[in-house]
């Protein structure tokens, strides 16, 4: 499966008349994308706003962040099985609008959404103050409930990107890569000399509100698969998902998956990355127990010598990860695992659940109950009140003079478990 | 000039061997036997103001007694940084330095030091309340010792950033801090796995932990006489959540009294947890802590009685260290109200 990624830059976003991509200037018609986006009866109301790098704005509750793509060749359409009709993707080529995303907000829907800050030292801990951010303000009907709120703000957000999206499909790409894999036995044949990688990709399914879809499926109800790696840059799987926000995998991190770019980036010289077996973090026993056998069973069916095995959320899913790794260890494939860390606000705490001598090889996205403080905003968007309840927030967390005290993990992707950001941590 | 005192135990302070272990704590102006050697490697900023010295046997069966005499013997001298040991592998001294340390940070606030032998006892038990200094395991260590000890004491003294174990010679807190890496995660990722594959050495950026395991109970004898307890981790709290526990990273537990309680309903019990859909716990919270199920089970006669209070917390995010400190207090109460056994739910 052979993909090119067109990336077209995006400098500026602006409300105008017309909405159109002119000199890399996203012009958007405010009353024509609320429209658009407005066929569904649970919401009462959409807004739009823009927020961007430096700005003094906050941005919460955030739901999800997502990246405008669309594909210009091959099958399929973007986010399969959930916008696009089900059909294969990850293949042919695809536009993307970059320096940009999409970022949902509105009443909370649970506990776990997160908050993102233009600037501050909030914005230093989420990787989204970077780009140009078109907020869409979703308010659900009174009477709603949470699951039926979830979906309602999910699929605008995913509808706001797809329809920005198109609006790339005939422009020509500032750059494009192109990312390759073969079916498994040419691409072992391509580098046979090389040590032989795979990627094992957890996915959040601890329940309703911690969801992820592949293909339009809830990932819950699969058992572990093999997919190639372009299929997520085109939206194969994306997030349903209220864990706590700071390592939680935004659909915009799926669609930019890191882990996938950059085994990408040493593929055919340090190794061979056959692919990617996707898995889930089921909350029973027997789920966890027959996701890892069937995930250690196709990393060896791949024939892999080593894998990177990422985590999604925490506490819980630590079960399934040191399940995985030991799993896979004992088959006789080396493992790197990638997680974050609880350590309590004095970091002197246990930073996981649960533990494995196996796992010998860590990253961490850093420890999650870092205190920290966030500066007043002249502009918040949403609902800062919602900072009491989020998950990393306590009653008393917004303060009188509207800044925030909280732990670092109510900012969306602070501690990224696919190690989307910089954030680490050091014993001392 | 910045202040310190030191502790030292019968031995070092010249009282005597074993046969004076024993000796009630004393306070002494000045320096005395280590502190000679320490004090001269800071005196041009620095001054070893008083010296207590304690018998270790005493210290290790009185330690709450031995604790509070010291204190009061310190804050006399309102020192600035508070030194105990070298303890090398002598156990009780080396329990002794730890807790010292621990009662005059807490107390005093100022900064403690100490240094030892890393299989000391004290060091398990101390690690996380005072910078550990690593020492050889017997007094001829000394010589090396000291200089550490005056070289980090500098640092203390010149409130100077400290750095990681292995640049300052402590031994590892296994406290976490967090940072900016110059790489992001991924990449990092893929550098530890390149290492890997080509049988390079690397460094874990977390060291797995070895985790302690707490052996089941027998089964309840009596069951039928049985008064059982519920304590939870899923959150249920009486709607309104009275006490403000947070969705994750708790910071309490909460105690409910359900006496003449038969159901919780929607109405009036609900979770605070953020880590699970609480839609069906918000529903009926019975299904988190089974209180109409036990109220039945104990009309059947199936069960002795339950215990007119639960328990509850939000287990997710919450501190290990913490949800061990309220499950011994939980415990505690527990027993004194003749509560035989307990289901624990979490979510």
């Amino acid at each position: 499966m052979k993909l090119e990624i067109g990336k077209i830059v995006i400098r500026d976003i602006q409300f105008s008349d017309i909405t159109k991509i002119d000199q890399g200037i996203l012009h958007i018609n405010k009353e024509e994308m609320i429209a658009e986006l407005s066929t569904d009866m649970r919401i009462k109301s959409i807004d739009l706003d823009i927020a961007k790098p430096g700005e003094d704005v906050r941005i919460i509750p955030v739901k999800d962040v997502i990246e405008p793509r669309v594909k210009v060749a091959g099958s399929g359409g973007i986010f399969p099985g959930m916008i696009s009709p089900v059909d294969t993707v990850g293949s042919g080529r695809t536009h993307a609008l970059k320096g940009m995303a999409v970022v949902t907000t509105g009443r909370i829907v649970g506990f776990q959404e997160g908050i993102i800050d233009m600037s501050g030292e909030g914005a230093r801990y989420t990787p989204f103050s970077k780009l140009i951010n078109l907020v869409i303000t979703c308010e659900p009907i009174d009477k709603i409930d949470a699951h039926e709120h979830e979906e309602a703000v999910r699929m605008i957000g995913l509808k706001a990107a797809t329809w920005l999206g198109m609006l790339g499909k005939d422009l020509e790409p500032d750059e494009l890569l192109t990312y390759e894999t073969k079916p498994l036995l040419e691409q072992v044949a391509q580098y046979p000399e090389l040590p032989k990688v795979v990627y094992v990709y957890m996915l959040q399914s601890q329940g309703l509100l911690h969801d992820t879809y592949v293909y339009g499926v809830d990932v819950k109800k699969i058992i572990p698969s093999i997919i190639y790696p372009t299929e997520v840059f085109d939206g194969a799987i994306l997030s349903g998902n209220c864990v706590s926000a700071c390592d939680k995998n935004p659909t915009y991190v799926h669609q930019n998956h890191p882990i996938i770019e950059d085994l990408y980036a040493l593929h055919g010289k340090e190794y061979n990355f056959l692919g990617v077996v996707i898995t889930n973090e089921n909350v029973y026993l027997a789920d966890k127990k027959r996701s890892s056998d069937m995930t250690a069973k196709l990393v060896e069916f791949m024939g892999a010598d080593a894998v990177i095995i990422s985590e999604e959320g925490f506490g819980n899913p630590d079960a399934d990860l040191v399940m995985n790794c030991n799993k896979i260890s004992a088959k006789g494939i080396m493992t790197v695992l990638m997680t974050d860390e609880y350590a309590g606000q004095d970091g002197a705490s246990q930073s996981l659940a649960d533990s494995t001598p196996a796992g010998d090889a860590v990253v961490t996205g850093g420890n999650a109950n870092q205190l920290i403080v966030l500066k007043p905003m002249k502009k918040v968007i949403g609902h800062p009140e919602a900072a009491h309840k989020i998950a990393g927030g306590h009653q008393g967390s917004l303060r009188e003079d509207g800044s925030i005290e909280a732990e670092i993990q109510l900012i969306t992707g602070s501690t990224s478990e696919v190690g989307f950001h910089n954030l680490s941590a050091k014993g001392y | 000039m910045i202040k310190i005192v030191h502790y030292i135990n019968q031995f070092y302070g010249g009282i005597g061997g074993e046969e004076f272990a024993g000796y009630k704590p004393e306070v002494r102006e000045g320096f005395v036997g280590p502190g000679l050697g320490l004090n001269s490697l800071i005196k041009d900023q620095a001054e070893i103001v008083a010296t207590v010295i304690c018998g270790d046997t005493f210290f290790n069966e009185n330690m709450d007694q031995a604790k509070s005499e010291i204190i009061t013997m310190i804050k006399k001298y309102n020192p600035d940084i508070f030194v105990a040991g070298p303890a090398f592998n002598a156990g009780r001294y080396g329990v002794a330095c730890g807790a010292i340390c621990q009662a005059v940070k807490n107390e005093l606030k100022i900064p403690v030091l100490t240094a030892m032998y890393p299989e000391n006892p004290g060091v398990e038990m101390f690690v996380k309340d005072a910078y550990i200094l690593e020492t050889t395991n017997s007094a001829a260590g000394m010589r090396k010792a000291l200089p550490a000890l005056g070289k980090f004491l500098k640092k203390l003294i010149n409130n100077e950033t400290i750095g990681r174990p292995e640049e300052e010679g402590y031994i590892p807190r296994g406290i976490r801090v967090n940072y900016f890496a110059e790489k992001r995660g991924s990449s990092r990722a893929v550098d530890l796995l390149v290492k890997k594959l080509h049988n390079e050495e690397f460094t874990t950026e977390f060291p797995m932990p070895l985790f302690d395991n707490v052996e089941p109970h027998n089964p309840v004898e009596n069951i039928t006489q049985a008064k059982i307890a519920i304590v939870t981790s899923g959150g249920i709290v009486p709607k309104g959540n009275p006490d403000h526990i947070e969705s994750s990273s708790a910071s309490k537990y909460g105690k409910y009294d359900i006496t003449g309680v038969d159901d919780l309903t929607a109405e009036t019990y609900e979770t605070a947890h953020g880590g699970y859909d609480p839609t069906y716990a918000n529903q009926d919270s019975d299904r988190v802590i089974p209180v109409d199920v036990l109220r039945n089970m104990v009309k059947e006669g199936k069960i002795g009685s339950l215990h007119n209070y639960f328990y509850s917390t939000t287990g997710n995010g919450t501190a290990v260290a913490d949800a061990k400190k309220w499950g011994a207090e939980i415990a505690k109460e527990l027993v004194a109200d003749g509560v035989n056994a307990v289901i624990l739910t979490s979510t």
